[in-house]
């Protein structure tokens, strides 16, 4: 294996790593406020991805003017989706509103082929994303620079949320316990609803940036993303920004090695993952940040 | 009053029961077909292109035996487990005559033991896998086998591309994928002469979206041809990937390529991407091609796609094999099914040999500006 090769290899990890950092990024700011695993965040992931399909291909509306009315629509459909799946159990066990997770997931999921249909879409590719960057005889498509840049700016926004501003010590104090905050006077439910709102919106940048990588979706399409950045989130330490991007960044470069060191290991590509999720639960169940308290949501 | 009301209830629910069951209980003046197909997941593309054939078949052919033909649609979601509980359900509950479908050779397959034991002759469409038909008397089809498609291939690579060196992409969850590459290597190897002249071989599941690390591997072996045979949206995506990558060599495939998806997916990228399939619209073979042509572009407003044409003549064969046996007894129709000789189909003339596999000519096709054009047609 040459160093070029080599090269070609780490930055195709690095740009699948990034777009995982970014989707498990949302998992987990859901998870640090109301210890919920949002089953759903791969489909409402998915339903963005399909609202800009209408938006660019069936309206003809520019890309520039559809992709963030996508993300305002999309964080309204993860505040619905929790208004009516998870408000209602807030003080039910933590297990019913984990099933109700699963349920608004595969709602969702049946609900898209109903309306959308099966048959895989294309997704529309602007060629500002897609044109390729020639650097010696390494391959980059420029998305490949702009996911990374993404999801680094939406970590630094996030952090700042949380730790400087009156909305972000309200989550953390809502992530502490519920009671105690509403006795001081936070609004948890619009607390609660504001974070799904961050979330959804997070699932959103990584569904159109999903979809520029990868100009193909479908309704099932968000359960194997799905699973893996959720994985990626458990890596980092479920509830930490930071270790959601680096569980991100582990898992897309790990995959990708994997799969050019050992091709005759390309089959187990998904079981990696899984795989990696086994040993974290063994031998370092709080993840790799998982005992720094202060980044919690 | 609540009891009064409870009383009611149940004795609503008594007589819809009563209704319902009188329903189900056989029709003897309609013949029930089931079509065994993906209407949703990665192969949906596919399924429902074969579905809009046996429609048409349907509409224009609605009566056999002077009974009324139903079609009953079992989804079976691109999934092999999915798959074998579509095809119980069309044999054990909806007692169908016969079955056509699937599309997809790990499907079919999925459905083998179920048609056989329930002896319901099935004819499959395009499923190409030489397993799906070898040892189960009940299984048909009206298309060739992966053999001989991985030959016309490995020819193709050798004779027009002037190939020494090929590479090899292959689905590797998917036995027609798998059987295609192997058949092609088998081939490629003869006609060469050299035993290494396929330099790499990279597998991906079926779902998997991102292939760079395996197309990356490829590039630095410098092959002269690739051949990726799988399903359309994967193989969509991975040629895609792979122009982007900077891979110029021509990339070849098989029939499950030929989808409104594949060109929709994978736009500039598919453009010169050659495969072999079935049929070709420029070069209609029979007079049924023709009927089939025009009622096709009347009723869809498009041109067919190869496995359209299959599913109309899976289900013109079946209807053909019930008239012959002149009853609805699934044996006797297996039976006739099995002497088919020379019968005239939209897409070509459909002989089954001693496995129940139709024996035909190929056609190679080509995306030529963003469309699927006729380039050659190859005899077996």
């Amino acid at each position: 294996m040459t160093f070029d090769l080599f090269l070609q290899h780490l930055s195709n990890g690095i740009s699948l790593g990034s777009l995982y950092a970014l989707i498990a990024i949302g998992y987990t700011m859901v998870y640090g406020i109301l210890r919920l695993i949002n089953f759903a965040h791969g489909d409402i992931f998915m339903m963005a991805t399909y609202f800009a399909f209408f938006g660019i291909v069936t309206f003809g509306i520019p890309w520039y003017i559809t992709f963030p009315v996508i993300l305002v629509l999309t964080a309204l459909l993860g505040m619905t989706v929790e208004a009516t799946a998870y408000r209602p159990l807030r003080d039910a066990p933590k297990i019913s509103i984990l099933i109700s997770a699963i349920g608004a997931s595969f709602l969702l999921e049946n609900l898209a082929i109903v309306l959308f249909g099966g048959v895989p879409k294309p997704f529309p590719t602007p060629d500002v994303f897609t044109d390729v960057v020639k650097i010696g005889t390494v391959s980059i498509q420029k998305l490949t620079f702009y996911i990374p840049v993404v999801t680094v700016i939406f970590l630094i926004g996030l952090t700042y949320l949380i730790n400087k501003t009156k909305v972000g010590m309200a989550m953390r104090a809502v992530s502490k316990d519920h009671e105690t905050a509403r006795v001081m006077g936070i609004n948890v439910n619009q607390i609660i609803s504001l974070t799904f709102g961050i979330g959804s919106t997070l699932a959103a940048v990584g569904g159109i940036m999903w979809g520029l990588k990868f100009p193909q979706i479908s309704p099932l399409m968000g359960v194997i993303p799905g699973m893996k950045c959720f994985i990626a989130a458990v890596i980092g330490g479920i509830g930490n920004i930071k270790g959601a991007v680096i569980g991100g960044f582990i898992l897309g470069v790990g995959e990708i090695l994997l799969v050019a060191f050992l091709p005759d290991l390309t089959g187990y590509r998904d079981a990696f993952a899984f795989v990696l999720l086994i040993l974290i639960l063994l031998y370092k169940p709080t993840g790799i940040m998982g005992e720094q308290i202060a980044e919690k949501v | 009053m609540k009891r009064n009301l409870m009383l009611f209830f149940m004795a609503v629910l008594v007589v819809a029961v009563a209704i319902t069951g009188c329903g189900e209980k056989k029709d003897s003046n309609v013949i029930k077909i089931g079509v065994f197909e993906p209407i949703t997941g990665a192969n949906a593309a596919g399924g429902q292109l074969e579905v809009e054939g046996i429609k048409l078949a349907n509409k224009l052919y609605p009566e056999v035996l002077g009974k009324k033909v139903e079609l009953v649609i079992a989804d079976n979601k691109s999934d092999k487990v999915e798959a074998a509980t579509a095809a119980a359900r069309l044999v054990e509950k909806e007692k169908v005559t016969a079955i056509i479908g699937s599309w997809g050779s790990s499907l079919s397959m999925a459905a083998g033991d179920i048609v056989k034991k329930g002896k319901v002759p099935t004819v499959g469409a395009s499923c190409t896998n030489p397993l799906v038909t070898k040892g189960n008397e009940y299984y048909f089809r009206v298309c060739f086998i992966d053999p001989f498609q991985g030959t016309v291939m490995a020819n193709y690579a050798f004779n027009k591309l002037n190939a020494k060196k090929a590479a090899i992409v292959q689905e590797v969850s998917n036995d027609y994928a798998v059987g295609l590459a192997n058949y092609f290597t088998e081939n490629f190897k003869k006609l060469t002469g050299d035993p290494n002249c396929v330099v790499a071989v990279a597998n991906y599941n079926t779902g998997d979206q991102d292939f760079s690390a395996q197309l990356t591997n490829i590039k630095s072996k410098n092959p002269d041809v690739i051949f990726a045979p799988g399903n359309f949206t994967e193989s969509a995506l991975l040629i895609s990937q792979a122009r982007k990558l900077g891979i110029t060599c021509p990339i070849i495939g098989g029939d499950t390529w030929e989808t409104q998806e594949f060109l929709d997916i994978g736009k500039k990228a598919v453009e010169g991407v050659v495969f072999s399939t079935f049929f070709a619209s420029e070069t209609p073979i029979t007079n049924e091609s023709k009927t089939f042509l025009e009622e096709y572009r009347k009723e869809y407003k498009k041109e067919p796609a190869a496995v359209a044409a299959l599913g109309y003549d899976a289900y013109i064969l079946i209807l053909d094999a019930i008239k012959r046996a002149g009853t609805t007894d699934t044996v006797k129709i297996r039976e006739e099914l099995a002497k088919t000789t020379n019968f005239e189909g939209a897409a070509g003339f459909i002989s089954l040999d001693e496995n129940g596999d139709a024996v035909k000519d190929a056609v190679i096709k080509h995306v030529k500006d963003g469309k699927f054009t006729y380039l050659d047609t190859i005899k077996p």
